[in-house]
């Protein structure tokens, strides 16, 4: 081979879903022995390309050349025999098996009955993991391992399978700093052997720490590739939120000044909640008439907090107060009856499809309607007020909710705490996945609510969400909080250097 | 496009989800009436007022037993230990009942009303142990309740160890065995039973939550509704209800032994899903049931009249439970279907 002819690379890559363009004249060249990480945000097209690479999207336009020559992977096996790997974040490691199987999965070595030599598949992912410098017995079940040592015997099956390179997806996001710092180990011994990573994280000082060189990406375009020893952080978060004028319509780079409520009245009251391997020691205030935003990358810890918080999900360490009153959170019946309201990230999860549209909006609030019959014709009048109210198409109550649209059902999802009216609201998510005037709608509840004098609780991956409708930000950081900001100007590019 | 034009086809794609989400319950009923023509036109002797009485107390037992088993599998759970604590709580009243001499059982003759309510308590405790096993220790019921089977099949086979007892107390004798003008008290007491299910599924807030926790346990959760508790009483409320069954059956068969209850687990299964109550939960009732039970009994009162074999009886019944699971599954995927698309458009 050349040396000057890259590993990989690939020419006028365009993909579009639905008409909507994911990957606009993409252009990305891996060279052999470099580690290359890619950075944007979400939605950027990063994980577009990589599923192209991987084979996963067969369908797209412009050329992928594998050491010089034009290939076209039509399924994710073609890209695995040509030596394409991929580690994704949810980890394939089958926990049953034991290591020396999860290494060989799928060419475990045969005896002459045909049967599985164990000795010999042992001995030979032994050798292979001592290799690789992984400190572990292959005897033992993989899925009684951590995390961090469960991904690394993920990588040294992908390279055992023949791999030359490998694309990781948020391999760090899962592990603590030990953890990672051994990843990163085998990720160069990895590449000292000749093989090519890429490296997709939201953690911006890993992927400086470990990589050779950096590509960045925006609305689908690439925007810049460049070695990582001239660029830093700073340099990073600018091409990747778009300073300038060039994207004006969603990257919001304004500052904003945060107006807390510090003489509000305390509704809520945290003291080093602890979920281990989730988050550690967290402790807050949510104020009467204030909205609280928690901002983190996937993987922080603030999606499981907010469960925590419901009572969805148990705490090992740590206490809440409402109104000064420690409240034990045992389930979520519980904190509903304390007066916490929930509404997670996935609508789904919260919405009765084949019940009809008024018992979804009275489920919450059946205990104050009614105690032992239900009523019905009063559960209709209160869905009633709602469906006007938040404008729900078609406007009849009696209909099942699955034959609502995506839009609607999230509008029922939000009128069933509208009645309710809790103490606290934990709002995961919020405005993922909605449109401008849906988003609209959401800040509009938000701030109604507030006005009532709840402690609304805003908990995202998204920047944006949490910059549009809280007061004051705590920034989560590997399940830990890492900053707040009160009564301070902040903007996207401050939030992002915190997290 | 005018309105108009826009407005039929949504019309008639509306009508026909209609029919699709009301498959599950159409299906079951055609069934029945399909079978009461078939052996109406095959046996004169089927169309009788003392058949009719006949084929109503023949499924009381099942009756009574499918109102709790309607509970559970609303709630996506199953219960396979019914017919085993009808059959144990059976026992114990006899237990707790004086025995002709004749009898070789070490038992202890107490009042009626004590064994009668002995065998509730016994029930509870049966409910309370699938509950505390399912929700505290986080056994899935299929399992729990086969472990609950062979518990209370045990609890039979000690207390009577191979023996027949025949004496209950009185009030459950009349009950069990005794009529009321031409009906049998039994069939008052399983249309008393289904009645209640019935006001309690429909018309109670409990009932409600039975639902919500059946069509989405998560969702039902993150609404605050503690499922847990949910399911711990319904899988109370069936073994209330499988006692309640076996102490009317020990009465009606007129001896309490072991192993007397076998079809009955089926059965009562068969009830339930065949009249169309979801096994994915959520969907059906009582009126639901009461059409699997009808099912059930036409059936194999309709058999025996045609003077079918009876070896190839049972396998008529394997085969007709088999259908009504296909058609219950094939319901529960057009009705998601027909909610998708509906959204779709």
């Amino acid at each position: 081979m050349e040396p000057n002819i890259p590993l990989l690379e690939l020419v006028g890559i365009r993909k579009s879903f639905g008409g909507v363009a994911a990957l606009t004249d993409v252009d990305f060249t891996l060279n052999a022995g470099e580690i290359h990480g890619l950075v944007g945000e979400n939605g950027a097209g990063k994980s577009t390309l990589m599923k192209i690479i991987a084979g996963v999207h067969a369908e797209y336009q412009g050329t992928m050349r594998l050491a010089g020559k034009p290939v076209r992977f039509r399924s994710a096996r073609d890209a695995k025999a040509a030596g394409i790997g991929m580690v994704h974040q949810e980890l394939s490691i089958v926990r049953d098996l034991s290591v020396a199987e999860n290494v060989l999965l799928g060419v475990q070595p045969l005896n002459r009955f045909g049967l599985v030599d164990y000795p010999k598949m042992t001995r030979i992912a032994g050798e292979q993991l001592q290799r690789l410098g992984i400190d572990v017995d292959p005897r033992l079940p993989a899925g009684a391992l951590p995390l961090g040592l469960q991904q690394l015997i993920e990588i040294a099956r992908v390279l055992f399978s023949g791999a030359r390179i490998i694309i990781l997806d948020e391999p760090t996001s899962a592990l603590s700093p030990p953890e990672v710092e051994r990843l990163f180990d085998l990720l160069r011994r990895v590449r000292d052997e000749g093989h090519s990573l890429v490296f997709i994280s939201h953690f911006l000082d890993d992927i400086l720490r470990v990589s050779d060189t950096i590509t960045i990406f925006r609305n689908g375009r690439r925007i810049e590739t460049a070695p990582v020893r001239r660029i830093d952080k700073r340099w990073i978060i600018e091409r990747m939120i778009g300073a300038g004028h060039e994207e004006l319509e969603e990257s919001y780079t304004g500052e904003i000044q945060l107006h807390s409520r510090p003489d509000a009245k305390v509704v809520m009251t945290a003291e080093g909640l602890t979920r281990p391997g989730m988050f550690e020691d967290v402790s807050l205030d949510v104020r009467a008439g204030e909205v609280l935003g928690i901002y983190g990358f996937m993987g922080s810890g603030q999606l499981e907090l907010a469960r925590a918080l419901f009572g969805k999900l148990g705490l090992a360490r740590g206490r809440v107060l409402l109104d000064g009153r420690e409240t034990h959170l045992v389930n979520t019946a519980a904190a509903r009856r304390a007066g916490i309201a929930f509404v997670p990230e996935s609508r789904r999860d919260m919405l009765f499809h084949m019940e009809p549209v008024f018992k979804n909006v009275s489920i919450s609030i059946l205990d104050r309607i009614s105690r032992l019959w239900v009523r019905p014709n009063a559960e209709r009048t209160i869905a009633n007020k709602h469906v006007m109210s938040l404008q729900i198409r078609p406007p009849l109550v009696d209909r099942p909710l699955g034959t609502l649209s995506g839009g609607n059902q999230q509008k029922v999802a939000l009128a069933k705490w509208l009645t309710f009216l809790p103490r606290v609201l934990l709002l995961s998510e919020p405005t993922r996945g909605m449109d401008v005037g849906a988003k609209d709608d959401v800040l509009k509840i938000v701030k109604s609510l507030r006005a009532e004098g709840i402690g609304v609780v805003v908990v995202s991956t998204e920047p944006e969400t949490v910059l549009s409708l809280a007061d004051r930000i705590l920034v989560m950081k590997r399940g830990r909080i890492a900053r707040e900001f009160a009564d301070e100007v902040v903007s996207k590019d401050r939030l992002l250097a915190a997290a | 496009m005018t309105d108009s034009t826009a407005v039929a086809p949504a019309r008639r794609a509306a009508a026909s989800g209609w029919l699709q989400a009301q498959l599950r319950n159409i299906a079951p009923f055609a069934t029945l009436i399909v079978l009461v023509a078939l052996f109406s036109a095959l046996s004169p002797s089927f169309t009788t007022f003392d058949n009719f009485t006949n084929i109503l107390s023949q499924i009381s037992v099942t009756g009574i037993i499918a109102v709790g088993l309607t509970f559970v599998i609303l709630c996506a759970e199953i219960d396979l230990s019914v017919a085993s604590v009808a059959n144990a709580v059976g026992i114990v009243i006899a237990y707790f009942t004086l025995q002709d001499p004749s009898v070789n059982i070490h038992n202890v003759p107490l009042p009626g009303a004590a064994a009668i309510v002995l065998g509730l308590v016994v029930s509870v405790l049966f409910g309370c142990a699938t509950a505390i096993g399912m929700t505290v220790i986080g056994i899935p019921s299929f399992i729990m309740t086969l472990a609950m089977l062979q518990i209370g099949a045990g609890i039979c086979a000690m207390l009577v160890r191979g023996q027949i007892a025949y004496n209950v107390p009185s009030l459950i004798h009349t009950l069990g065995a005794g009529s009321i003008g031409p009906v049998p008290w039994i069939v008052i007491i399983a249309a008393l039973v289904l009645l209640i299910g019935h006001i309690v599924l429909t018309y109670t807030r409990f009932g409600r939550y039975i639902y919500m926790t059946g069509g989405n346990r998560e969702a039902a959760e993150y609404s605050g509704i503690n499922t847990k508790a949910i399911i711990a009483s319904v899988m109370v409320i069936a073994a209330v209800c499988s006692g309640l069954a076996g102490m009317l059956g020990v009465a009606r068969f007129g001896s309490a032994q072991q192993d007397e209850f076998g079809d009955f687990l089926l059965d009562s299964i068969s009830a339930v899903v065949v009249g169309g109550t979801s096994l994915f939960g959520g969907q059906g009732g009582i009126g639901n049931t009461i059409v699997g039970l009808f099912v059930l009994g036409v059936l194999n009162n309709g058999l025996d009249h045609i003077r079918i074999d009876s070896f190839l009886k049972i396998l008529i019944r394997g085969l007709i439970l088999l259908l009504a699971l296909i058609v219950n599954v094939y319901a529960q995927r057009m009705r998601t279907r027909a909610a998708t698309t509906a959204a779709a458009s």
